[in-house]
């Protein structure tokens, strides 16, 4: 008992007396838990809008208005046969239409009111298991004729487009997700090695102490604890003032944002309570190893 | 009375084969069943292939007080680091109170040290604490109660003539004061030996003697006392048994006994006249 309350009382002397260091680890690890706590929301966030956008990636396939209705079914199994496709919807012109409706505001809806006939031709749309075979799929459904040009597999077929630009969304999404992997990953590298040098250097301030307590007979445990009580205590209080922080953000820039903006309300982010706790967690983790692993080079007998 | 707690039977069983086939020095007090130090063909090698120590074999009894001298970098500091196992013996043995200290497991040596108190040139005093809590410092490391350290350490500053500093914090203190602090924290646990590498290494000579003092005062309790110094004159007026190396050999051991009697102001008015400094009689407090 009495031990416990002199590991805790020398690490509160410890921090006291080298506030320089100690402010340093503590701001440290403000900034990383900051940074960590405002990115993986953010990447959570993009990372599923990237997922749901490739979803929608797909090919639309025109068709001649004259098609019959059993050579569309013909080729809508044809298409189903080739590798990749995961889906072919056939939609006909009075689909299309209701579709172009729906997607209008109402001025243009009255505006397509006013037209005499239908100007929009059958179609299928077709959407693949992995965006990725974009280019095999259209190649498949129009592949190089004898002069070059692509040439399609069936006369019925006027035109096969890209959906929404699907290749240039396809392209910047896995941009997207591979450098913000990547950002992540070096972010986090950088914060644990910020961690352990600010550690290090508070702790290499104080070889002479540790010295002495070899000295003196002190076992290595006995000379870690107080280390390990200050790194947790400086882990704790940088990540407690980061969730203040984090919390301070949250109600007063994001919440009131939610309300009135599209793209934040459908994201699915990560829980604030979860992230809170696993911050806190790993900041303190980080600091009382960081201690830990920087005193074993004093501490060899 | 052992030094770390082991089998006393071992002990004695080694004590008895050694006695006869080494000739001992001569015994401070006689009945001592083994050495508080023994070595028997110690060497040392530091990383890089230099030899420290080169097959060095001798014993320090119960109770004696004996200096190592020797030229610098002749392995006089790699002896006080090897008896406290700070360094390890590449070959050969060596015995604290008859345990072989080269085979004591890593988590034994803290023990170890325990029971040894260390003094060095440069005091190794904690600058941001109380003469109190330095001293203190040694008891709270090895778990003493409370009420043990508030009783001990101002008996042992007492002890060391620095009751009136308790509160002053080393860079208030004078050279000789700092090493009188560092002596409390070495001997307030009442250990049986104590290693002290030039202690008087910073200070001028009335200083020293003052320390040299304490450190006989320290003896005279029945504590074995090992001085590492390079000060040779120093050495041979005191008239105590010497051990010199030399390049990390063992060149002289001579033991002179004959002063076993006096006091330590004896001691002290001695010394001074022998070293040809002033005679007037301190015998705490140092001069500047």
């Amino acid at each position: 008992m009495s031990r416990i309350t002199f590991f805790i009382s020398e690490a509160f002397r410890a921090l006291r007396r080298s506030a320089a260091p100690s402010v340093a680890a503590i701001v440290t690890i403000v900034v990383t838990t900051l940074l960590l706590g405002v990115l993986v929301p953010v990447l959570r966030a993009s990372e599923s809008k990237t997922s749901d956008v490739r979803e929608e990636i797909g090919l639309r396939v025109f068709l001649y208005p004259d098609a019959t209705l059993p050579e569309i079914k013909k080729l809508q199994d044809e298409i189903r046969g080739i590798d990749h496709v995961e889906a072919v919807n056939y939609i006909s012109k009075k689909e299309g239409l209701e579709r172009l409706r729906g997607d209008l505001n109402d001025d243009l809806k009255d505006s397509l009111d006013e037209l005499k006939s239908n100007p929009l031709p059958p179609s299928y749309e077709i959407r693949l298991d992995d965006p990725d075979y974009l280019e095999a799929v259209q190649n498949d459904l129009e592949p190089a004729g004898a002069s070059g040009k692509p040439k399609p597999i069936s006369p019925l077929i006027e035109d096969v487009n890209d959906r929404q630009d699907a290749r240039q969304i396809r392209d910047v999404t896995g941009a997207v997700k591979i450098v913000l992997v990547v950002i992540a990953a070096l972010l986090l590298v950088a914060s644990l090695l910020l961690v352990a040098n600010t550690i290090r250097l508070s702790i290499y301030a104080r070889r002479r102490e540790v010295e002495v307590m070899r000295l003196v007979g002190a076992t290595n445990w006995f000379i870690r604890w107080p280390f390990m009580i200050e790194g947790v205590l400086v882990g704790l209080s940088g990540a407690v003032i980061a969730v203040a922080i984090l919390t301070l953000g949250k109600v007063t820039i994001v919440d009131p944002l939610a309300d009135n903006f599209a793209l934040v309300d459908n994201f699915s982010t990560v829980g604030f309570l979860p992230l809170v706790v696993v911050l806190i967690a790993s900041a303190i983790v980080v600091s009382a190893l960081g201690s830990g692993v920087t005193l074993r080079r004093f501490l060899r007998i | 009375m052992a030094l770390i707690g082991t089998s006393r039977r071992r002990e004695r069983a080694a004590g008895r084969t050694r006695r006869q086939h080494e000739p001992r020095p001569p015994v401070a007090e006689p009945g001592t069943p083994v050495p508080v130090v023994e070595l028997r063909d110690a060497t040392v090698v530091y990383p890089g292939g230099h030899v420290a120590l080169e097959r060095v074999s001798l014993e320090i009894n119960r109770g004696e007080f004996a200096f190592v001298v020797g030229p610098t970098g002749c392995g006089k500091s790699t002896l006080i680091k090897m008896l406290i196992r700070e360094v390890e013996a590449a070959s050969g043995k060596v015995y604290i109170a008859g345990r072989d200290i080269e085979r004591m497991s890593d988590h034994k040596v803290p023990l170890l040290r325990r029971r040894i108190g260390t003094v060095f040139q440069d005091f190794k005093l904690l600058p941001n604490r109380t003469v109190y809590d330095n001293v203190a410092y040694a008891l709270q490391v090895i778990g003493a109660p409370r009420s043990e350290i508030r009783q001990q350490v101002p008996e042992i500053l007492r002890l060391v003539g620095l009751q009136a500093k308790i509160h002053n914090y080393p860079d208030q203190l004078s050279g000789g004061e700092q090493q009188r602090v560092s002596i409390a924290r070495a001997f307030v646990n009442h250990p049986p030996l104590l290693l002290a590498d030039e202690p008087t290494g910073n200070l001028d000579p009335e200083t020293s003697i003052g320390i040299m003092q304490l450190l006989y005062r320290i003896n005279r309790t029945g504590t074995t006392v090992l001085v590492v110094t390079h000060d040779s004159g120093l050495v041979d007026k005191m008239r105590r048994r010497v051990i010199a190396l030399e390049e990390g050999r063992l060149v002289r051991d001579e033991a002179i006994s004959g002063y076993h009697d006096e006091s330590t102001t004896e001691f002290a008015v001695r010394m001074r006249q022998e070293l040809g400094v002033g005679d007037e009689g301190h015998t705490n407090g140092d001069t500047h």
